[in-house]
């Protein structure tokens, strides 16, 4: 209704992706590998992460390195809502907080039990003298991971319906997903009896009765974290090509088309949003006995953001784009953060003011803006219009249909 | 009875210290469709400000007079500058004004690490400010007077801008149909460069403001940001009243919560109550009616 004849929303790509819908899988923006270009990608990464990483790479190496795996994990997650479906959501380090907090009581509770103690330190130094019931829960291994499962998505399954459902979007579900984050933070450290607040937990003896000192335990912990995240790859891969990938894409596309078409967008956002805090939550988990500490400061608002920037650099709406990208981010991060502090911040800033300003479809869509230039024109050749490099208005008659159906997101 | 009292004030206050800082977002939010994250920054630069002012010229109360005007002109600039060099490239991606301004907020953040280092500052009171006052029998502090009287001017200041003065008209009018307001002659880009102006400006009032009732950090305005989207988004976007609505009742819900449990519970149900009430009013307490489908 207001503004230009752009399309208004978060991603504009393609109105064009939009109108052929059925082979949108194909369409600009939405560049999915074929099965054979996904095998071999896997290929490429399961030799990499499970062979020539652990051959090459040092205990620290791998540690790090591992770190960063969990880290991309909920990249993976992100690419999927932010990249696929056009959810902004920027509080991702609510669900890899509470897979990392339940893991991080899990073993704190096994170590306590191997001391010989009831309960943790932090709680006895607390004045504490009965287990509180929440920690007392999760001292059962199956129930602790099947926790790890269950709770976050069903956090994100109830707060994303109740979002969804009411078409409550864009801008709005950006805030609210954040203010969740602020909120989540807060409760930690607020509880210090029962998280030990802004301290978080640390100092982690053994992860399901095997002592994390030992390196052949490490190296075996490293390769299920790259197993498990090649197999998040494997099913992000066959998600974008299922009927499901194609509706999300549309839903970010042209949510009322994909209304009136008869599908229920609200159910489509909150499955790919339940899917994006599972993997979160999982990477959340096994961060914990890679790295040995979780605190608040891994999950407020600031890191849940931070996600979000490899994720962009990579390409937000592209299969390995967000993977590859996280796990630069965190290599420079560290590289240039212990010996630059500032500098990194500062890094960080432009990065987002950069990529996302200039670049909005990340490194990968520098291949499709090289391709854009073949004479076969804007059609095919838009490598990656996820964020709508602002591509040439008012040239497509539906731009005003549109901006009729959706006044709400222009403003 | 005086519990009652001083509750509800606390509750005030802490609505006109969320409506200061969220007016001016509200403003630029609304009107022009550009998430300011830096926003909380700006609050930041005004809280430095009368820091600095403090610093040069001593007297508390006359530096408190200095900063106010000059911490609207800081914020101003600042967003005048954002505006100008970033978001006015980017105002139909709403979602990625968001991320960008947030990478605006980091390096804004990390400046003022650098300038005035990392541990908090104080501002200083002035006399007049730093005892308490009765009222209903109940004292409170001078301060947060000071600054509920600060915000209703604030508030009142704006509204009569919006809806007395020829920027107040054209700003309406772009928002209503930039391109009818583009047709009738009024230029969109400088509407939305004083809009840009006014609204961050009014933030660097918020962080002189915010001075008075606690220290000064780089992260100050990563406190309030948060809250003060939830006032916009709760209140309507781009809606004056409601945002006032919308501050007042996040205030005062979460000091009575507060009362109840503890501070970080209060939020987290005060962030449940907004998800919920989005529920019943998806579009805010005060939305102007379209016939959208959204």
């Amino acid at each position: 209704m207001t503004t230009t004849a752009t399309p208004p929303a978060t991603t504009t790509p393609s109105t064009t992706g939009a109108r052929k819908l059925p082979s949108v899988a194909e369409g600009p923006g939405v560049w999915t590998t074929g099965p054979r270009g996904a095998l071999i990608g896997l290929g490429i990464g399961a030799v990499l992460l499970l062979v020539v990483a652990p051959l090459t790479l040092g205990g620290f190496g791998l540690d790090l390195l591992g770190r960063y795996l969990c880290m991309a994990m909920v990249a993976v997650g992100i690419g999927l809502v932010w990249g696929r479906g056009g959810m902004l959501a920027m509080g991702q380090g609510v669900y890899f907080g509470l897979g990392a907090y339940i893991m991080a009581m899990h073993m704190t509770l096994a170590d306590t039990t191997l001391e010989g103690e009831s309960i943790p330190t932090f709680m006895r130094q607390n004045g504490v003298e009965r287990l509180p019931e929440l920690w007392g829960i999760v001292q059962h291994p199956v129930i602790a991971v099947a926790a790890i499962i269950l709770v976050p998505t069903a956090v994100a399954g109830l707060l994303g319906w109740a979002i969804f459902s009411r078409r409550v979007k864009g801008a709005y579900f950006a805030i609210l997903s954040q203010a969740l984050a602020a909120a989540f933070a807060v409760l930690i450290i607020g509880q210090p009896v029962l998280t030990n607040g802004s301290n978080g937990l640390s100092n982690f003896q053994s992860l399901f009765g095997w002592d994390l000192d030992d390196s052949g335990n490490r190296l075996v912990l490293f390769l299920v974290v790259a197993v498990i995240l090649l197999a998040m790859l494997a099913v992000t891969w066959q998600l974008y090509r299922s009927r499901f990938g194609e509706l999300l894409v549309a839903v970010r596309d042209q949510e009322e088309r994909v209304r009136f078409l008869g599908y229920d967008p609200a159910l489509i956002k909150t499955v790919a949003y339940m899917i994006a805090a599972l993997f979160a939550a999982i990477g959340g988990a096994l961060f914990v006995p890679v790295v040995g500490i979780i605190s608040p400061a891994d999950i407020g608002v600031v890191p849940s953001i931070a996600f979000l920037i490899g994720v962009a650099i990579g390409g937000r709406a592209t299969w390995l784009g967000p993977v590859l990208g996280s796990i630069a981010v965190s290599f420079a991060g560290t590289q240039l953060a212990s010996a630059f502090p500032s500098a990194w911040v500062y890094l960080q800033g432009l990065l987002f003011v950069l990529v996302i300003g200039f670049l909005p479809g990340g490194l990968a869509s520098v291949i499709g803006l090289l391709r854009r230039r073949r004479p076969e024109g804007r059609g095919g050749g838009r490598g990656d219009g996820s964020a709508g490099a602002p591509d040439e208005p008012g040239d497509d008659p539906q731009d005003t249909t549109r901006e009729a159906t959706e006044p709400e997101a222009a403003r | 009875m005086e519990i009652l009292i001083s509750q509800l004030f606390a509750g005030l206050s802490l609505g006109s210290v969320l409506l200061l800082a969220a007016v001016g977002l509200s403003l630029t939010f609304g009107q022009m469709g550009v998430i300011n994250m830096a926003h909380g920054e700006f609050i930041m630069a005004g809280a430095y400000t009368a820091f600095t002012v403090q610093q040069i010229l001593g007297s508390a109360g006359v530096s408190l007079l200095v900063s106010l005007p000059l911490a609207f002109l800081v914020g101003g600039l600042l967003g005048l500058i954002l505006e100008a060099t970033l978001l006015r490239r980017m105002y139909h991606r709403p979602l990625d004004t968001l991320l960008v301004t947030f990478g605006v907020s980091l390096i804004l953040q990390q400046l003022a690490r650098d300038i005035f280092g990392a541990p908090s500052v104080d501002v200083r009171l002035p006399e007049l400010l730093s005892g308490p006052v009765m009222i209903f029998g109940t004292p409170v502090p001078a301060s947060r007077v000071f600054i509920l009287a600060l915000t209703v001017v604030v508030v009142a200041g704006l509204s009569l801008l919006m809806s007395r003065t020829s920027l107040g008209r054209r700003i309406r009018a772009v928002v209503q149909s930039r391109e009818l307001a583009e047709a009738s002659g009024i230029s969109s880009r400088r509407t939305d460069a004083l809009t840009f102006f006014v609204g961050s400006g009014l933030a660097g009032v918020a962080g002189v403001a915010i001075t008075l009732i606690g220290s000064t950090s780089p992260t100050l305005g990563t406190t309030y940001i948060v809250d003060a989207f939830l006032v916009v988004v709760a209140g309507g976007i781009g809606q004056i009243r409601g945002a006032v609505i919308a501050a007042a009742g996040l205030g005062l819900l979460q000091v009575f919560f507060e009362f109840g449990t503890t501070a970080s519970i209060a939020k987290v149900i005060v962030l449940v109550i907004v998800v919920a009430f989005l529920q019943i009013r998806p579009q805010g307490i005060v939305a102007t009616r379209t016939r959208g489908l959204a």
